[in-house]
């Protein structure tokens, strides 16, 4: 153990470069042992690059990390592993389908006489999993198991291989309220066991109620190192950004035109095999300039609802309804031609279903309207307009760098986010459908797209948008619907319901 | 600029190890790469030989670098090219009397259906029934073999010959042959099969068939979310593969054997996927990649009467030299020093083993 004075984690000087991007200039970071260590910072900041070297998975430029005091030099994360660092990465690092136990023993695989010794990793594991109140469905392949449990299994992994220093990379970011607080508590739990934690997040709330000291990182450099306790959220937020953040958008209420933009209609939803759940007769409606938030918790059919407005044909468990989208009847149609109904969908899973991670930031703008008559004749792409719409569109929505060739699995999480929500809007959205919009995101972001939200309101858009964050359904919803199990259990106007309430209505009360 | 550089520096070290092997065999290298060289090059009509070679493996390559950019892996243009070439010759064997240029214009565009037809049946099965293309299409080119048979032994038979062939077309079928070449039977399918090319390049680079054929090799959830409907695309991929690997039958049957010869191709199809690997999968690259192996085949033919210790077989073992230097992607990410940790192929469980499956760099 490493005493009292000497930090358990520092880095001096720390650098990194991508290219032309220094992702990290000379960061220096601090962490006391025993201690939660929050390290928050814009989007791009270089948040994720600091936890990546430190946990041996990039390599410094130039710079120091020192464990316990000793200088470390890592030459692969096995090194770092080997010296007691777990991390927990921003995009999970799972192997799909493969079972919950195997992806813990992967790398670390327990050999007796030149086989896997499960039983007695499975002892080990479960003892653990009892400690810590973590309960994991071991079998099961793990792309079945919601994303908490997989995060679980990702903490148990490090705790499996005797970490001493954990790093979570915004590891609340998909998770429900519910699974959070659980977290939060395990993580209290594996502090006063003298475990080290470093937190990267983007919610203030969650700095302010679980770290011990926060660290502030801006533009590849620390700006800010503070006691949680001496601080306030406006304050991080300042650091964070630089510059005033307004905190809780102001919405001013809808005006909205009777003629719905969405209309779903006693839809129902038999589970296909894996899924448990269904929707039972969900009817809504969504007016044109108007918000409607659907809350809930995680799985509880907002993404079903989501796919069945979006590719109704292939919803084949679809056992009645009707959706109707911008006035026309479009239960038998292809997606593409819902979409070119000027529909614009901001995914649930960006890296998944948002993205082509390997293509340039190019194409991903022009994912899903290279048959717009903005980028394409006669079939053919008009490259010249795409460069010249993606430039403005980067530049617009701040989208860093604002290197068009760069390949979009390289921006940081939140860049990515942006770049989504630029080439969604590029559509001029009729009807905008928005999963988790920001998902991710840094505060400053939170606030512009939010901004972009209700302005595309106000532009006439009807807006579905599906959140499991409370504050944001509360913020910019006209009016929010609860799901529970597959079905609209409440239904509340703005203004008209507090958070307590919405919690008490997810949770089936 | 790497991009190229890999590949000849691959191609270079797998010569260099091949001609280790002759070395090894009791050859003097030294002197089996001149072989090699003037076999391929050394006269007019060498270098048409070379080119008469390349030209299948230009269209074959294509056809599996289209399938594998749509995500799919096109085991089956053996099959493909065997049906397009017994169609072309089935044409010209029935209606001989037709003349040019109505009559190879009819049979070329006979090879491109029935390549088209059985590139687009594995495409089908995998986008609507979900079974493997691999699998489908390495079925499909026995059962590609065995109707061949068929047709070349029982239905149109050449009665003057012990081969099993079908009867020759008719004259008006016939492509003329370029000059330069000291009579080596290279045709109006090369430059057919570099026209091809640069359609390919076109349509994948320029059109918005071509971006969605390639989002959905890159993803198909992202390519889904996006309106893009996925099996229509592996569809049309694939029949698109199928229809280059067919029109291989224009060059061998139309402009060099005039009839369909059972066992012509000394399998075209398979050295196809070799051509995409080095080519990879650009349409370019793939011109490059059937030249060097045409050259390689003209080149070693020499080797069986020039050299003593080793023969023409050779050629298979440059063949996979060469494409093990390609596919050493570990050890050429280790030279870069590459990145490749931050970015894992398998980010976020759900995606990535799907994804993951087949990725060639
Ligand atoms: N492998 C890479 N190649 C090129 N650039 C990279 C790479 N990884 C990161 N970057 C760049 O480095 C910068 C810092 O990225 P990093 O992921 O550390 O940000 P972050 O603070 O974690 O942001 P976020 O909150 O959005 O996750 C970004 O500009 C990013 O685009
Ligand atoms: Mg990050």
């Amino acid at each position: 153990m490493t005493s009292g004075q000497t930090p358990a984690v520092e880095l001096r000087e720390l650098t990194k470069r991508f290219g032309g991007v220094a992702a990290n200039a000379g960061v220096n970071l601090r962490v006391k042992a025993g201690t939660i260590h929050g390290v928050i910072g814009e989007n791009g900041a270089g948040k994720s690059t600091a936890m990546k070297l430190l946990y041996g998975m990039l390599r410094p430029d130039a710079g120091d990390i020192l464990l316990g005091g000793t200088r470390c030099n890592w030459a692969s994360p096995a090194d770092a592993i080997a010296r007691g660092i777990g991390m927990v990465h921003q995009h999970f690092m799972l192997a799909g389908p493969y079972s919950a136990l195997d992806n813990i023993l992967l790398g670390a695989e327990p050999v007796r006489r030149g086989v896997i010794d499960r039983p007695a990793a499975r002892r080990k594991l479960e003892a653990l999993a009892g400690q810590y109140g973590l309960s994991v469905d071991w079998d099961r392949p793990i792309e079945e198991l919601p994303v908490g449990v997989q995060q679980r299994v990702e903490i148990l992994k490090l705790l499996y291989r005797d970490a001493r220093i954990l790093i979570l990379d915004e590891p609340t970011a998909v998770l429900t309220p519910q699974e959070t607080a659980s977290l939060f508590e395990n993580l209290r739990k594996l502090r006063a066991e003298g475990k080290t934690i470093l937190l990267v997040t983007h919610k203030l709330k969650d700095v302010m109620s679980f770290t011990d000291r926060v660290t502030v990182f801006r533009a590849g450099k620390v700006t800010g190192e503070v006691a949680t306790a001496q601080t306030d959220p406006q304050e991080l937020a300042n650091l964070m950004v630089g510059r005033k953040v307004v905190l809780g958008l102001h919405v001013p209420p809808a005006r909205p035109r009777p003629e719905p933009a969405l209309e779903v209609a006693k839809l129902s939803l038999k589970g296909g095999a894996g899924s448990r759940h269904r929707l039972a007769e969900v009817s809504f409606a969504v007016r044109r300039r108007e918000i409607v938030g659907i809350a809930g918790v995680e799985g509880n059919g907002q993404s079903e609802l989501v796919q069945a407005i979006l590719h109704p044909r292939e919803s084949r468990c679809r056992t009645a309804g009707v959706v109707r989208v911008l006035g026309r009847e479009v239960t038998s149609w292809a997606p593409r031609k819902i979409r070119e109904l000027g529909v614009a969908v901001i995914p649930e899973d960006r890296l998944l279903e948002g993205l082509l991670p390997e293509r340039p930031v190019r194409e991903n703008f022009l994912l899903g309207l290279q048959r717009s008559r903005a980028f394409s004749v006669a079939g053919f792409i008009d490259s010249q307009r795409l460069s010249e719409a993606a430039s403005v569109a980067v530049k617009e929505y701040d989208v860093r760098p604002p290197d068009l060739d760069l390949p979009a699995g390289k921006l940081s999480g939140g860049n990515q986010q942006k770049l989504i929500v630029a080439r969604e809007f590029q559509r001029q959205p009729s009807l905008l459908i928005a999963a988790q919009p920001t998902r991710g995101v840094d505060v400053g972001a939170i606030e512009f797209i939010h901004q972009r939200i209700v302005a595309a309101r106000d532009g006439g858009a009807g807006v579905l948008l599906v959140s499991s964050e409370l504050d944001e359904v509360l913020t910019l919803s006209d009016r929010i619907l609860v799901m529970y199990e597959g079905r609209v259990v409440a239904e509340f106007e703005r203004g008209r319901v507090t958070e307590r309430e919405l919690g008490l209505k997810m949770g089936g009360a | 600029m790497k991009r190229i550089i890999q590949p000849v520096l691959a191609v270079a070290v797998g010569l260099i190890a091949g001609l280790a092997v002759t070395w090894g065999a009791g050859e003097n290298p030294w002197h089996v790469f001149r072989i090699l060289v003037k076999g391929a090059f050394g006269s007019g009509y060498d270098v048409g030989m070379t080119l008469f070679y390349a030209t299948p493996l230009i269209f074959t390559g294509l056809s599996v670098a289209v399938a594998f950019q749509a995500g799919l892996f096109n085991i089956g243009a053996e099959g493909q090219l065997t049906l397009g070439a017994l169609a072309a010759a089935a044409v010209g064997a029935v209606w001989p009397g037709l003349g040019s240029p109505l009559a190879p214009v009819l049979a070329g565009a006979v090879a491109l259906a029935a390549g088209t037809a059985w590139g687009a049946i594995p495409g089908w099965l995998r986008a609507r029934r979900g079974s493997h293309e691999v699998i489908n299409t390495i079925m499909l080119n026995f059962v590609a073999a065995g109707l061949a048979s068929y047709v070349a032994l029982y239905m149109i038979k050449n009665p003057d010959s012990q081969n099993p062939e079908t009867r020759p077309i008719g004259a008006g079928y016939g492509l003329a042959h370029f000059g330069l070449f000291g009579g080596a039977p290279v045709s109006a399918a090369l430059p057919l099969a570099l026209l091809a090319a640069l359609l390919v390049w076109i349509l994948m680079g320029r059109t918005a068939l071509g971006f969605e054929i390639r989002a959905v090799g890159q993803s198909e959830a992202a390519a889904r979310a996006a309106g893009i409907d996925p099996g229509r695309i592996r569809i049309i991929a694939m029949a698109l593969a199928g229809g280059l690997a067919g029109l291989v039958g224009i060059g061998e049957v139309l402009g060099n054997s005039g009839r369909f010869i059972l066992g012509f191709s000394p399998e075209y199809g398979f050295m196809g996927i070799a051509v995409a690997l080095l080519g990879r999968n650009q349409p370019a690259g793939v011109v490059a990649a059937a030249l060097l192996f045409g050259a390689l085949h003209k080149g070693t033919a020499e080797l069986d009467l020039e050299t003593e210790h080793v023969t023409r077989e050779v050629s298979l073992v440059f063949q996979a030299l060469i494409i093990l230097c390609v596919s050493a992607d570990g050890v050429w990410c280790w030279m870069g020093r590459g990145e490749r940790w931050s970015v894992g192929a398998s980010e976020r469980g759900a995606g990535g083993a799907g994804g993951r499956e087949m990725r060639w760099k």
